[in-house]
């Protein structure tokens, strides 16, 4: 079977990315591939580069408190190009609170601080392999 | 001496038995760095070096003066900002009035980006993290009733330090302020930026230009400003250990001095406005000897390697901010005890100034009953404990004395390392050192996974209804009414000012001039933050990470 494809990507201007290169680092030792995007990345730039690394799954960090605005653009996006099937997750420091609406807006899953890595792997293991 | 030799030797017999009764409760003992401990020091592990070592006294390892918090306590400087500056401008007031003693101004991600608010990479982003600044007309209402020469103002901004820290300027000259009278600080550390914090403009030549600049023109008319805080803060943060956090700030400001020396400034003429900025952590002891490490470690470097012969050249002076990584969304309220002890070590390694990290900040930005918790402990510190009532109360401790010189070996190893690569820019551009921190951050977590690093209430000591706590919301309309702001500033001001000075500038920029004149001249003309970095960035480019992971 192929390696699960992740793409790690880190949408807006926030510059915190030790959580994403060990979430990154993690997927890598548990057999995934995995392209990290570096900072800055816009949704549109997030997008084009997971269709075009026709990776199974997006994750999306950020810090900066940016998630409510940027993830969901991320999911419209995969929409209208047509690549829905791509699953996207997310990370960073984001209030319980918004959880739901992150949820509802197609955001699988959202780990916060203290999330163990395996818990990461697993859900990408059975949420990508599952279908 | 052979006599303690051998005291000791017996007593390790006796330990051996009773450690084979009572087996230990790990297979090692080590600190953040990987520095082997004993399971106890003795008069024998002092390093030989000196035993009357004495503070305000060359290598200031016990403190960079003689008296220390008996006279003046070190400043309790809360870093906040967030929304606008009409909204941050009332968090300082509140703050100041509750006994905070300096300023330490946020700004938010497109303001450290040199962005503009209406620009479409700062969608969503606007006021987040900290204020939004566009231009010296949200400055102006950041720091109205706040007399600017009788506070001190730390702000962290990097690749665009020259426009802040203008518009400030230009802020004083409206209050009447002589720039003399003005204290603060601006990070202006773009060094770190590209290996932990991320805010970087302009590749790093240029960079190191624009700072030279500033030290330049700061030594001349603004005698009293700290012209960098040459930062390990976010390297720890991104996972260093203490050890890479010294070794790598170091080596950093090793580049910030051989470039303004080869530039032509004398190194007395700057280096006394040069301070640093380190992360307080949550081990203890190694934290304590860790400041004083880094302390002895900049006296030497400055005196022996650039020669420097003023006495204030040789001091590491240094803000501390407790650890934001080690704060857990998991029982919120047990920050408040991290963050105590974090504090505590800054205050025994001789901090000048400090910051406290409210417990929601793994979270969201604080509430204000947090931030109120986070500078009461620095007062309950300063006030009850009697931490502050002796300077360098653990020197001559024989762990600390002997952590201290294991630090100070292993940073000196470490920037050999650097020096032979061809210093911090080569090890930036090699990759070398975010490899390095990017190691430590994932053997850390590992540690954290595997258990062998217990994190009380994450990975043991857990509860399974976590209460949440109310946390603070930037109303996401401020984005909009900054945008209109400065579509209201560009309408009313005089274009063909703003026009002229931004020619001036990437004039100074093409021929190398200082550029600090005509960023000033931009400024008070209202030329917004995003207009004059963007001349900046055609004439110098924009810095491309080489992501590795």
């Amino acid at each position: 079977m192929a390696p699960i494809r992740v793409l790690m990507a880190k949408p807006g201007l926030d510059g915190h990315d030790r959580g994403a290169k060990v979430v990154s680092r993690a997927l890598r030792d548990a057999g995934m591939e995995v392209i990290y995007t570096g900072l800055r990345q816009s949704p549109e730039q997030i997008v084009q580069a997971a269709i075009q690394e026709d990776v199974d799954i997006i994750g999306l960090s950020c810090l900066s408190g940016a998630h409510n605005s940027l993830f969901p653009k991320v999911v419209e996006l995969l929409k209208a190009r047509g690549a829905g099937e791509i699953a996207v997750f997310g990370g960073g420091v984001i209030p319980e609170a918004d959880i739901p609406g992150l949820r509802a807006a197609g955001i699988e899953a959202v780990f916060t601080p203290g999330t163990s890595l395996e818990e990461i792997v697993t859900f990408i293991r059975e949420r990508v392999s599952g279908q | 001496m052979q006599d303690k030799q051998e005291r000791l030797a017996l007593w390790q017999k006796g330990l051996d038995k009773a450690k084979a009764r009572f087996p230990e409760r790990k297979d090692k003992f080590e600190t953040s760095s990987g520095i082997p401990l004993q399971t106890v020091y003795t008069a024998l592990d002092r390093p030989e070096a000196d035993d009357f070592a004495l503070p305000g006294e060359f290598p200031y390892t016990r403190g960079v003066q003689r008296n220390m918090y008996r006279g003046r306590l070190w400043t309790m400087r809360q870093y906040a900002g967030f929304a606008s500056a009409q909204e941050s401008n009332e968090r300082y007031k509140y703050l100041l009035s509750q006994g905070q003693t300096g300023l330490s101004v946020a700004f938010d991600l497109p303001t450290q980006i040199g962005l503009d608010s209406d620009h479409p990479l700062s969608e969503g982003e606007v006021g987040k993290v900290g204020v939004a600044i566009d231009s010296l007309a949200d400055m102006e209402i950041l720091f109205s009733d706040i007399p600017l020469d009788k506070v001190s103002t730390s702000m962290t901004i990097n690749a665009p330090a020259i426009v802040l820290l203008a518009m400030y300027l230009a802020v004083a000259e409206k209050q009447g302020v002589d720039w003399a009278k003005l204290k603060g600080t601006i990070q202006n550390d773009i060094l770190k930026e590209y290996v932990a914090r991320g805010t970087y403009i302009f590749p790093p030549e240029p960079s190191l230009k624009i700072i030279t600049d500033i030290f330049a023109f700061c030594a001349e008319k603004v005698p009293n400003w700290n012209t960098i805080s040459i930062s390990g803060y976010h390297i720890r943060e991104a996972g260093a250990t203490a050890v890479q956090e010294v070794a790598f700030t170091l080596a950093n400001a090793i580049c910030y001095v051989e470039t303004a020396v080869a530039a032509g400034l004398q190194v007395d003429d700057f280096a006394p406005r040069l301070s640093f900025f380190f992360n307080a952590h949550s081990n203890l002891f190694e934290e304590v000897a860790k400041f004083r490490a880094a302390r002895k470690l900049w006296a030497e470097i400055m005196s022996k390697r650039f020669g420097a012969k003023a006495p204030k050249s040789l001091l590491l002076r240094f803000h501390t901010q407790t650890a934001g990584s080690t704060l857990t969304a998991q029982q919120p309220d047990n920050n408040v005890v991290r963050v105590a002890l974090q504090a505590l070590s800054a205050v025994l390694g001789g901090t000048q100034s400090l910051h406290t990290n409210s417990r929601d900040e793994a979270m969201a930005l604080p509430s204000e009953d947090s931030v109120r918790i986070a500078l009461r402990t620095q007062q309950i510190i300063a006030h009850e404990t009697g931490a502050a009532d002796v300077v360098d109360p653990l020197g001559g401790s024989y762990y600390i004395e002997s952590l201290t010189a294991q630090i100070e070996d292993r940073v000196k190893e470490m920037l050999a390392k650097i020096d032979e690569q061809g210093g911090a820019v080569a090890a930036i551009n090699s990759g070398f050192i975010q490899r390095q921190i990017q190691d430590s951050a994932y053997k850390f977590q590992l540690d954290v996974e595997t258990k062998e690093q217990i994190i009380v209430g994450v990975n043991q000591f857990t509860v399974d209804d976590e209460t949440q706590p109310e946390l603070l919301r930037v109303d996401p309309a401020v984005g909009i009414e900054q945008q209109q702001r400065l579509a209201g500033l560009k309408s009313q001001r005089k274009p063909e000012a703003v026009e002229q000075a931004l020619a001036a500038i990437r004039q100074g920029a093409e021929k190398g001039d200082n550029l600090f004149p005509p960023v000033l001249d931009a400024v008070r003309a209202y030329a917004s933050l995003g207009e004059i970095c963007g001349v900046l960035r055609e004439v110098y480019g924009e810095y491309q990470a080489k992501d590795l992971v």
